[in-house]
C-alpha cells in the first residue's frame, strides 16, 4: 500500500465519531462572521448596523485577489460590526448578525438532484474558476487557501493531475470520513469540476486504510468516471500533508519553498473543498456551511455536524453534551495541528474542521526536559529536517542559520514534538522561527523590488 | 655518535631558525593596522559586551567613538553602562568634548497584576513571551498587557530586572539597570521603554498599554487606562497626549510636578520610585470566580455555576518524568499547537507565578550543556 517516504508517525486514532452520520446543527441566536477566515488579505465588510440579509447573500468582499468573500450563512439583521476573539486568540474585526428565519438567496439551487460535467457541457475551465471565486471557496482541510488562486498557477506551470485529499490523518477528525459515505456522488462531480479547471486528463482521490467503508464506497462511485482512481493509503501521520500525499499518490518530490506543488504536476483539494466546489458550480450555492466534527473522549456524544458558519462553538458544543467537567483543552481542529483557543464562543469558521475537547489529566503538557539527543524528532519529520536543531536556533534567535536549515519548508505538522521523548516544546519553537524567517524573506523581496 | 646528534641538532635549529624567520616576516607584512586609539577606548570602556551602545560589543563602540572624533564631534555616541562618566574617559583618550545625556532607565508600563487583571484561561505553552504573543490575547481580557513570561528578565545581563511572583509583573531595579535597552527588545508587546529619568531616576510615567475603549478595558483591568483625558487638561508642561484611548507622558516634557499621578482616576499614572495611590477596585475577584471579570468568557460562565474547586493540577506535587509506556509515540500524548487551558473557572488570584530563572538543568555532558533561554522553575 502506497505511503509517503520520509519520517512519520502513529498517533492513537481516537476516531470516536466515525459512526456517527452528519447531523444538521441548529441555527444559532447570533451568527458571527469574522472577516480573516482564509490566508490573504482580510475581507472587507459590505453590510452595515440594521441591514437586512438572506443565507448566501455576500456581506463581505474579498480584500484582494488572495482572498475571499464571506456569505452569511443565515437571514436576518446585520447587529453590528465589531471585533470577537476568534481563532488567533485575538480580537478580530467580524459580522455579528441576529438570525431571523431561514430565509435562503433565491438563485441557490437547493434540489439534491445530481448535476453532473456532461448535463452542463457548456462549463467552460474559466467558467467553472469564475464560479469558484464568486463563491468564496477557499480550502477546506484547514489552510484555508483561497480555491481561483490554487487553480490558477504562475504561468509556465503544467498541471498534470488534481489529488482529492480524503486522508484525514489528524486524530479525531470524521468529518471527511461522513462526507464520503453520505455524497460519494458529488464529491467525485467535484473532482471532474476541478480537473476540467485545470484542464488535466487524471485525478486520483487519496483515503486512508482506516476507512474502508469510504474506499470501497468511493472506488464503487468512481467506476462511472475512469479518469478518476481512488488511491487507499497506509494509516501514517501526516498523510494528509500537500506534500507526502504527493509524494505517496504519483512520487514526486516538491522541492523546497517558494516552489508550489504545481511545479510537480499536482494539485490538491481537499475533499470538502470538492463537495463545496460542486455544489458552488452546479448549485450556485456560495460558501457559508461546512462539516464539522465535535469531538472528545469525555464529550458525552461526540458527532459530525453540518454547521452553518459563524456559529459560535458553544451551540456545538451543548449539543454534544456541554463542557465536561474539571480541566479542558478546548481546540479548534485536532490536537496534532489545532489551535488552542481562550473561549468557547469562537465562531466556526471556514477552516474550522473540528472542535476536539482534550479533558482531564492528557489536557496537561508535561514538563519539558534536556534534549537527549535520540534523533527521533529527526526520524519523525516528514520533511527530512532536524526539528531539534531548528528548535534551538529559535530559542538562540538565530534566524540566518535557521533560514539556512530550511526552516520554512516546516510543515507545522507536529510530529517532532508528539514524538520527543523529553516532551520539548520543538514545534512551538519553530513556529517562531519559521514566522520571522519568512517575514525576514519577504522583507529582503521588498527591498530587492525597489 | 655524537657527530650525528650534533648534526640533528643543527639541522632542526636550522630549520626552526628559517620558519622563525619566515612566521617574522609574514606578521610584518600582514599586520592589520588598527588605529591604536581604538585599543585605548576600549581599554576605558566596561568590557561588558551588552550591545546597548548600539555597536557589536565595545570593540564595535570603540571604533566607532574614534570614527566619529575623526569626523568631528562624539555626538550620540554613548554607554548605557558605563554613563557619563565612561564618556567623558573616552572623550578624554580622544581631545574631543564628551556630550552630555541624560539618564535614562528601563520602565515597564503594566500594572495588570494578577490582583487588578483577572486570568480568565490558563496558559499552558512555553514560558515565552514571543511564543506566548502569537498563541493568543494572554491569560486574561487584555491583549496588551504583560505575559509574565519573562523574555526579559532572560535579556537582562545586569540583573536588574526580575518577575515578581505575586504580581505576575517585571520589576525594574533601578539602581541596576544600565537602559541598554535589552529587555525592551526582547518584550514583543513593547511594554518596556527605555525612558528619560532625572538624576535620581525618577520620573512620571503611564502604566499602561491598553488602546481599547474605556468601557472595555475597565473591565478586563482595575488599573487600566481609559482615556478619559483627565490627566492631560491638568498638565502644566504640555507633555501629555491621549491617542487610541491611551495616554502617554513625554519623558523630555514633563517637570514632576505630579498633577496627572493625583487627577487619574484608574491611578494608572505613577512617580517612578513613589508608592502609587490607591486603585479602585471591582468586586473582590479572588472571591468569586469569574464573576467579576467581564471578559466573561463564556467558558467560565458556562461550567459548573457552583463555586467548587475543581483544580486538578497538581502544582504541589513534584514533576516527575514519566512515560506513560515504553516510548509507544501513540501514548505521548503531546498536543502540538497552541495549549491554552479552558478552566471551568478562574484561579485564585493568589496562586503565585513560578519563579523564572536561567538554569542548566543537566549534568555536565558538554552536549546538554545547551542554553535554551528561559527555564522556568517551580517556586
Amino acid at each position: 500500500m502506497k505511503t509517503f517516504r520520509i519520517g512519520g508517525v502513529h498517533p492513537a486514532e481516537n476516531k470516536l465519531s466515525a459512526a456517527e452520520p452528519i447531523k444538521v446543527a441548529e441555527l444559532p441566536k447570533i451568527a458571527v462572521f469574522p472577516m480573516g477566515q482564509h490566508i490573504g488579505a482580510p475581507a472587507k465588510p459590505i453590510v452595515q448596523k440594521g441591514d437586512k440579509v438572506k443565507v448566501g447573500q455576500m456581506i463581505a468582499e474579498a480584500g484582494g485577489f488572495v482572498s475571499a468573500p464571506i456569505f452569511s450563512s443565515v437571514s436576518g439583521t446585520v447587529l453590528k460590526v465589531d471585533t470577537i476573539i476568534e481563532a488567533s486568540g485575538y480580537k478580530k474585526p467580524a459580522v455579528f448578525i441576529t438570525v431571523e428565519g431561514d430565509e435562503w438567496e433565491e438563485s441557490i439551487d437547493r434540489s439534491t438532484d445530481l448535476v453532473t460535467l456532461a448535463d452542463r457541457p457548456e462549463l467552460t475551465s474559466k467558467d467553472i474558476i469564475d464560479k469558484i471565486q464568486k463563491a468564496g471557496i477557499v480550502g477546506m482541510g484547514g489552510a484555508c487557501f483561497p480555491c481561483h488562486v490554487k487553480l490558477l498557477p504562475p504561468p509556465g506551470s503544467k498541471p498534470e493531475w488534481v489529488i482529492i485529499n480524503a486522508v484525514e490523518c489528524e486524530p479525531y477528525l470524521t468529518a471527511d470520513h461522513r462526507l464520503m459515505l453520505e455524497h460519494a456522488d458529488e464529491i467525485i462531480v467535484g473532482l471532474t469540476l476541478l480537473m476540467k479547471a485545470v484542464d488535466v486528463k487524471k485525478g486520483f482521490i487519496g483515503i486512508e486504510n482506516n476507512k474502508p467503508d469510504a474506499i470501497k464506497l468511493m472506488q464503487e462511485k468512481a467506476k462511472a468516471y475512469p479518469e478518476s482512481e481512488v488511491v487507499p493509503l497506509k494509516v501514517k501521520y501526516p498523510q494528509g500533508g500537500e506534500k507526502q500525499l504527493i509524494d505517496a499518490v504519483v512520487r514526486r518530490q516538491v522541492p523546497a519553498p517558494p516552489a508550489l506543488p504545481v511545479s510537480v504536476g499536482a494539485i490538491i483539494q481537499n475533499v470538502g473543498t470538492a463537495f463545496a466546489v460542486y455544489e458552488a458550480v452546479m448549485k450556485h450555492k456560495p460558501l457559508f456551511e461546512r462539516y464539522t466534527t465535535v469531538t472528545g473522549k469525555q464529550v458525552k456524544n461526540p458527532g459530525n455536524f453540518l454547521v452553518r458558519m459563524g456559529t459560535p462553538m458553544k451551540d456545538l458544543i451543548d449539543a454534544c453534551g456541554g463542557m465536561p467537567e474539571g480541566d479542558n483543552k478546548l481546540l479548534a481542529g485536532g490536537p496534532m495541528m489545532g489551535k488552542a483557543l481562550t473561549s468557547t464562543e469562537v465562531p466556526i469558521c471556514k477552516g474550522t474542521n473540528s472542535v476536539t475537547i482534550i479533558s482531564g489529566e492528557e489536557a496537561f503538557r508535561k514538563e519539558p526536559n534536556p534534549c537527549i539527543r535520540c534523533a527521533k524528532c529527526v526520524s519523525a519529520c516528514p520533511m527530512g529536517l532536524e526539528p531539534y536543531l531548528l528548535a534551538k536556533l529559535a530559542a538562540v534567535q538565530n534566524w540566518e542559520r535557521a533560514e539556512k536549515e530550511e526552516v520554512v519548508s516546516c510543515i507545522e505538522c507536529g510530529s517532532c514534538q508528539f514524538t520527543c521523548p523529553a516532551h520539548r516544546p520543538l514545534l512551538d519553537n519553530i513556529r517562531q522561527a519559521k514566522s520571522t524567517v519568512m517575514g525576514i524573506i519577504r522583507a529582503r523581496a521588498a527591498a530587492a523590488k525597489k | 655518535m655524537t657527530n650525528v646528534i650534533l648534526i640533528a641538532v643543527c639541522v632542526l635549529g636550522a630549520i626552526g631558525l628559517i620558519a622563525a624567520l619566515v612566521l617574522w616576516g609574514t606578521a610584518k607584512k600582514f599586520a592589520v593596522k588598527e588605529d591604536p586609539r581604538i585599543g585605548q577606548v576600549q581599554e576605558a570602556l566596561p568590557g561588558a559586551n551588552c550591545g546597548g551602545c548600539g555597536f557589536p560589543g565595545c570593540g564595535g563602540m570603540a571604533a566607532a567613538c574614534v570614527k566619529a572624533a575623526d569626523q568631528g564631534s562624539l555626538e550620540g555616541l554613548s554607554c548605557p553602562v558605563g554613563g557619563q562618566e565612561c564618556m567623558n574617559k573616552v572623550a578624554a583618550i580622544l581631545g574631543m568634548e564628551a556630550a552630555v545625556s541624560a539618564p535614562k532607565v528601563a520602565v515597564v508600563r503594566c500594572n495588570g497584576t494578577c490582583e487588578n487583571r483577572p486570568r480568565v484561561v490558563e496558559y499552558d505553552g512555553v514560558k515565552n513571551s514571543r511564543i506566548a504573543n502569537t498563541t493568543a490575547q494572554g491569560e486574561t481580557g487584555c491583549q496588551y498587557g504583560c505575559l509574565g513570561c519573562g523574555d526579559c528578565v532572560a535579556a537582562c545581563q545586569f540583573d536588574a530586572i526580575k518577575i515578581n511572583p505575586t504580581t505576575g509583573l517585571p520589576e525594574v531595579d533601578r539602581t541596576k539597570c544600565t537602559a541598554c535597552g535589552a529587555c525592551a527588545k526582547a518584550c514583543p508587546r513593547t511594554i518596556i521603554e527605555i525612558r528619560q529619568v532625572d538624576e535620581q531616576k525618577q520620573g512620571m510615567v503611564v502604566t499602561c498599554m491598553n488602546k481599547d475603549k474605556g468601557a472595555v478595558a475597565n473591565k478586563v483591568c482595575a488599573a487600566s487606562c481609559i482615556g478619559c483625558g483627565k490627566c492631560k487638561n491638568v498638565c502644566g508642561a504640555e507633555a501629555i497626549t491621549v491617542e487610541n484611548n491611551l495616554s502617554y507622558i513625554d519623558a523630555e516634557k514633563c517637570i514632576s510636578c505630579r498633577a496627572c499621578e493625583e487627577a487619574c482616576p484608574k491611578a494608572c499614572i505613577i512617580m517612578l520610585g513613589e508608592p502609587r495611590k490607591e486603585i479602585k477596585k471591582p468586586a473582590a475577584p479572588a472571591a468569586k470566580p469569574a464573576a467579576s471579570t467581564a471578559a466573561a468568557t463564556p467558558a467560565t460562565e458556562s461550567a459548573a455555576p457552583a463555586a467548587k474547586n475543581t483544580n486538578t493540577r497538581p502544582y504541589d506535587k513534584p514533576i516527575e518524568l514519566k512515560f506513560d509506556a515504553p516510548l509507544l509515540p501513540s501514548q505521548q500524548y503531546m498536543l502540538a499547537g497552541t495549549v491554552d487551558l479552558v478552566r471551568s473557572e478562574s484561579k485564585a488570584a493568589d496562586t503565585a507565578v513560578e519563579n523564572i530563572e536561567h538554569s542548566y538543568d543537566a549534568p555536565l555532558m558538554p552536549s546538554q550543556q545547551i542554553l535554551l533561554g528561559i527555564k522556568t522553575k517551580k517556586a
